[in-house]
């Protein structure tokens, strides 16, 4: 299983990202082969929907589920049509909400927002 | 002729201006260009309105013909186009109606059909002309909306078009065919800030232009203080009135209510005459 969780930096120890569409990398965790894949955002720099366009990426990259701490109703309608399960992650690092996940302990996403829409904090 | 009024941000007294402007010019017509949140009418209080629907094109795909790749959402600046389980889902409210979705597919598989964005609104109060563009709440964008209201202006009167704050697509679009621009701004930092803005696009667009200095107090005017320096021609100086705000703020027109406004706002229809006539011999 492809777990994908937006994060701030390229490395093991980053924290995770509370926006998802502008977040600067995902990290795509294989929980089979136990391997972290660092996928840049080209969303993040987009003028308009980028909610959607970072949907596109990790459908792209075969992810299955996605930890997120919140998300806009754009990107979670491609998500869903993809049929990826969104997990509703904490604040912190992002290794520890994989094992958290691992755990049973993330509970399923289901509020999402109606989008910043290039207001949010980054 | 047609007369932009325009400002860096809301609140200046663009609507105060166009408004009363219009009343005093006489078989004028005024354009309410601020389609996000059209505001003249209510002081005009039109009748006999026409009222006409306005659409865009947005893509409709037909999933047989799609081959999956692609091409579609990758060419989106918008991102209006994701591809999901083989399936194109189309965001409607993101679309910005280009067209270049149907122009890439090398299936033919995208078509487009319309949706309606807002409305424009004809209508007349006295001898005034009110025109009101609405749009629609979420959508991407007035200006088909503009267009249409800018298009269908072909009389030769004397015409105000109270335009959207600040610079953006739509303000351009509100002003594109004015034949004088006039800025109305505040006396604060963030108005002078936000005056700079306006004065450096219509010096971009080549359009001729004056400033009216709007709430104006004896105090320090940084927007005045802007004028000085650019060396930008001052139509007139509204005061900071609490009887003009109370008009106002109670939607009525103040140049047809009280003769000292009335006065007021003639005076500056006049000034703004003379310097269209002096743009116009300047230019021949």
């Amino acid at each position: 299983m492809k777990i994908a969780i937006p994060v701030n930096d390229n490395n093991l120890n980053t924290d995770i990202c509370p926006s998802f569409g502008r977040t600067a990398y995902f990290l795509i965790y294989d929980s089979e082969t136990k391997e972290s894949k660092f996928i840049e955002n080209i969303a993040a720099n987009m003028a308009g929907g980028a909610g959607i366009k970072a949907a596109q990426i990790i459908i792209d990259n075969g992810a299955n589920v996605l930890l997120a701490i919140r998300l806009g109703q754009n990107a979670a309608n491609v998500l869903k049509a993809s049929d990826i399960k969104i997990y509703k992650a904490n604040e912190g690092l992002a290794k520890d909400n994989i094992e958290a996940f691992r755990d049973g302990k993330l509970v399923s996403l289901d509020k999402f927002h109606a989008g910043f829409h290039g207001r949010g904090n980054r | 002729m047609n007369i932009a009024i325009l400002s860096g941000k809301g609140g200046t007294g663009k609507t105060l201006v166009s408004v009363n402007l219009a009343a005093v010019a006489k078989n004028s017509m005024y354009i309410d260009c601020d389609v996000e949140e059209p505001n003249g009418h209510l002081f005009f209080k039109p009748i006999n309105i026409k009222e006409e629907k306005i659409a865009v094109k947005i893509p409709v795909v037909d999933e047989a013909l799609c081959n999956g790749c692609r091409k579609c959402a990758d060419f989106c600046k918008f991102n209006a186009l994701a591809y999901a389980k083989d399936k194109l889902i189309i965001f409607d409210d993101v679309c910005h109606s280009c067209g270049g979705c149907v122009l890439v597919c090398p299936e033919m598989a995208i078509s487009e059909k319309d949706k309606i964005i807002g409305k424009v609104e004809k209508g007349v109060s006295g001898d005034v002309q009110v025109w009101s563009g609405i749009l629609n709440i979420g959508e991407a964008t007035g200006i088909p909306i503009i267009k249409k209201l800018l298009d269908d202006q072909k009389d030769n009167k004397l015409t105000f078009i109270d335009c959207p704050p600040g610079t953006a697509c739509i303000v351009m679009e509100s002003i594109k065919d004015a034949d004088y621009c006039v800025l109305v701004a505040e006396p604060t930092t963030f108005g002078a800030h936000n005056l700079n803005m306006v004065y450096e696009l219509v010096s971009l667009f080549g359009k001729p232009f004056g400033v009216i200095l709007n709430k104006y107090t004896d105090g320090y005017n940084p927007s005045e203080e802007f004028c000085k320096e650019k060396n930008i021609k001052i139509l007139a100086y509204i005061p900071f009135d609490k009887e003009l705000g109370s008009i106002t703020s109670n939607a009525n027109i103040a140049s047809l209510s009280n003769d000292k406004y009335k006065k007021v706002f003639a005076k500056i229809l006049d000034t703004i005459k003379k310097e269209v006539s002096s743009e116009a011999v300047t230019n021949s």
